[in-house]
């Protein structure tokens, strides 16, 4: 029986070597496995659902963990704990949507150790910070012992469980853009409960305003109705131009109801989040668009 | 299994023993340290029943690696009380009756001290918040939310009296 590692590196030359170390235990076939919070990845190997052969824990390494103001935006360490982006005043006023988003996560308890990087790396259709991400517009900084690259998060994932990195690769960081003027980030998420659930849906919206408080460009996300969370460039489109009129807002809804794949189960129906996707859009789009006009009368009166 | 030395220190004390990746730091504390007051109910971070302090973070100990823990600080429910002096949330969660079978409480305590350290003075929703990855399945909740208000309360007057007894004087 082939015993399980574990590693703690402390940099990410020591992290990148031991990824790329073979792993052969037919006992043990899932191969190396990054620990970041290990909200997900413990319990899969509680269940014995995940096998690992190694486990390298990524959390004594500095670029890892923590939120950096950079002249590109913010950076947050792939294994930033969700609590200090809660903490984080600063990355909060820029983009209260996402840190919402981040803060869904779990109990306290959870929030102590679960990440951004977690959250996406395991793929789950319903993860909240994904479509807070993605209609932030931000990448994922992968590195390897090649290198390092940027890919959009609506890129990363592939299918429930697989997200796009390669064999060696590390998620080390997410980077938001800086925020654009005038502009606001949103989410919401619906569950049975209110709190410590998961999305039966989940919807992100960034939104800019000019100075008649028209929508000049957006983004819209959705999550818990397909098998990845999802860009919806349609959604976007039915509020470009609007002052959030109700004739806006119900394009909006039929785009995000169109675009989603959802499944049964026992969290609710296919029809019900597909109607329920479509109100979230609208609720996270008034909050964010409220957002973005606040920013652009702050700066009138600046 | 592969083990290590782990070096930790738990409330206060430093302590080393010898652990592995496939142990939790809750079978680590309950096993090999001989610390049960932290208790296992899910073993999957619902509960909370195992909840301890990591470098002053409530976590769950069953979602924690033992060797996770090397060089790290753990408060648990053992520390709780100092030299033999109840901490005014364990003596109000026994004022007000706020357990029944007692097996959630250590955590509900834990976590409970974790909210009051960072605000002394929280609502009820703030506390039905900061409690809510704790299970208690006697249904006590409402009892814990009184307990914890009452000893935040008396935590507060404590603060306040040594500065009252200055004037005073």
């Amino acid at each position: 029986m082939a015993e399980l590692a574990f590693n703690a590196p402390l940099t990410l030359a020591q992290a990148f070597s031991l990824l790329a170390a073979p792993t052969d235990s037919p006992a043990r076939p899932d191969g190396t496995r990054p620990l970041a919070g290990g909200s997900d990845l413990i319990v899969q190997m509680r269940s014995g659902r995940l096998r690992p052969q190694r486990i390298v824990d990524l959390k004594r390494i500095p670029e890892l963990i923590g939120i950096t103001r950079e002249p590109t935006g913010w950076r947050i360490g792939a294994a930033t704990p969700c609590a200090l982006l809660g903490e984080h005043a600063a990355l909060r006023a820029d983009w209260p949507g996402l840190v919402e988003s981040a803060c869904l996560i779990g109990s306290a308890q959870i929030q102590s150790r679960a990440s951004l990087g977690g959250n996406l790396c395991n793929a789950s259709p319903a993860a909240d910070s994904v479509p807070a991400l993605i209609a932030a517009g931000a990448l994922c900084e992968i590195g390897s012992g090649m290198g390092t690259r940027e890919l959009p998060v609506e890129q990363m994932l592939l299918a429930p469980g697989r997200h796009a990195l390669a064999p060696g690769e590390l998620l080390l960081a997410l980077r938001l853009p800086v925020r654009a003027p005038n502009s606001g980030d949103a989410y919401l998420r619906l569950i049975p409960r209110t709190e410590m659930d998961i999305a039966v849906v989940g919807a992100g919206v960034w939104l800019q305003v000019d100075g008649q408080q028209r929508i000049v460009a957006a983004r819209v996300a959705l999550g818990a109705v397909a098998p990845t969370a999802l860009l919806v460039p349609a959604a976007a489109e039915a509020l470009i131009g609007s002052t959030l009129a109700s004739a806006a807002i119900e394009t909006l809804a039929a785009a995000a109801r169109a675009a989603c794949r959802p499944i049964d189960d026992k969290r609710g129906t296919a029809a019900y989040r597909t109607r329920v996707a479509g109100v979230l859009a609208q609720r996270a789009a008034a909050i964010a668009y409220e957002r973005a006009c606040a920013a652009a009368n702050q700066g009138t009166q600046a | 299994m592969s083990q290590q030395i782990i070096h930790t220190t738990v409330n206060g004390e430093a302590i080393s023993f010898l652990g592995g990746p496939t142990q939790t730091l809750l079978d680590a504390l309950r096993d090999n340290l001989g610390q049960t007051g932290s208790k296992e109910g899910c073993s999957s971070g619902d509960c909370g029943a195992c909840s301890v302090m990591l470098d002053g973070r409530l976590v769950c100990a069953c979602l924690v690696l033992a060797p996770e823990a090397d060089g790290r600080r753990v408060d648990t429910i053992e520390g709780m009380a100092v030299n033999g002096q109840m901490h005014p949330l364990q003596q109000q969660f026994l004022e007000q009756a706020a357990l029944q079978c007692g097996f959630c409480t250590p955590g509900f305590l834990v976590a409970a001290k974790a909210l009051l350290d960072l605000n002394p003075d929280p609502t009820e929703t703030e506390i039905r918040y900061a409690l809510a990855g704790n299970l208690c399945r006697c249904t006590g909740y409402d009892k814990i939310v009184r307990a914890v208000q009452a000893a935040a309360a008396q935590m507060r007057a404590a603060a306040v009296a040594p500065a009252t007894a200055e004037v005073a004087r």
